[in-house]
C-alpha cells in the first residue's frame, strides 16, 4: 500500500507533536477521507471541525483525490501581515 | 519590476520604493504592517512568525496576479518577513506604483487583505507574563462577532 506526507504548521504540528505524518493511502482516497484518517491521530481531537488542506501548494475542495505524489499540508487558520 | 519575497532579514521599506518608482508612474502606495505592543488587550514582547515556504511563494504569486489583472499595477513589491520580530519591526512591506494615484492605493489595500487570508504564514505571540500563544484571526472574529 502507498502511502503519503501530511505536512503539520504551528498550531497543528504542536497539537500532533510532529511536523509530518505518514498516512496510508489507497486508490480513491479523498481530502475528506484523508482528514478522518488524521483525526484518529494521538493530539487529532483538538484540531477543528473542517481545518483547511493545501494540495500541491493551493487549497483544495474537500471532495478532492490525493495521489501519493502529492505535496498535502494542514494549514492551521493563517495569521500574516 | 514584480516580485514577493519571504524573508528573514530586515524589511528596508526605502528600497522597496526605489523598485518600484520610475518616471511613468505620478503616484507610489507604501504599506507598512509592524509589530503591535498589545493585542487582545495582552501585552506583547515579541512576535514569532512562520511559514510554509514554497505554498506561501505560490500564493503570494497569485496573489500578484491578480492585483495586476484588477488594478493594472506591474510595479508592484511585496516583502514579508519571518522569524522572531520585536516591537515597531517590519512584518510586512508593500509598494505599488502606478501612473495615478487609486490604483496604487487599492493595489496595496487589497495584497495585505489577501496576504491576511490565504498566504500560509502564522504568528506565535510572547507575552508580558512569559506565556506563548498562536494567534488565531478566525477564533478573535468570532469571538468580537458575539
Amino acid at each position: 500500500m502507498s502511502t503519503v506526507t501530511v505536512q503539520l504548521f504551528a498550531s497543528y504540528a504542536e497539537l500532533l507533536g510532529a511536523p509530518t505524518v505518514e498516512l496510508p493511502l489507497t486508490p480513491g482516497t479523498t481530502v475528506q477521507d484523508l482528514l478522518y484518517r488524521i483525526r484518529s491521530l494521538p493530539g487529532a481531537s483538538a484540531l477543528p471541525s473542517a481545518p483547511r488542506v493545501a494540495v500541491n501548494r493551493s487549497f483544495a475542495a474537500s471532495d478532492q483525490l490525493i495521489e501519493p505524489s502529492d505535496e498535502i499540508a494542514l494549514i492551521p487558520p493563517v495569521a500574516g501581515g | 519590476m514584480r516580485r514577493a519575497s519571504v524573508i528573514t532579514r530586515e524589511i528596508d521599506p526605502a528600497s522597496l520604493i526605489n523598485e518600484v518608482g520610475s518616471p511613468q508612474y505620478g503616484a507610489i502606495s507604501l504599506f507598512i504592517g509592524t509589530v503591535r505592543e498589545v493585542n487582545d488587550g495582552r501585552s506583547v514582547t515579541a512576535i514569532e512568525y512562520s511559514v510554509y515556504k514554497s505554498m506561501a511563494d505560490a500564493e503570494l504569486e497569485r496573489i500578484l496576479d491578480e492585483a495586476e489583472e484588477r488594478f493594472g499595477v506591474s510595479a508592484l513589491v511585496v516583502e514579508h518577513r519571518i522569524g522572531l520580530l520585536g516591537l515597531g519591526d517590519v512584518s510586512v512591506a508593500i509598494a505599488a506604483a502606478h501612473a495615478h494615484r487609486a490604483p496604487a492605493l487599492d493595489c496595496t489595500r487589497y495584497v495585505i487583505e489577501e496576504i491576511k487570508k490565504r498566504v500560509p504564514i502564522w504568528k506565535k505571540e510572547h507575552y508580558v507574563d512569559g506565556t506563548r500563544e498562536w494567534v488565531d484571526p478566525t477564533r478573535t472574529a468570532q469571538a468580537s462577532s458575539v
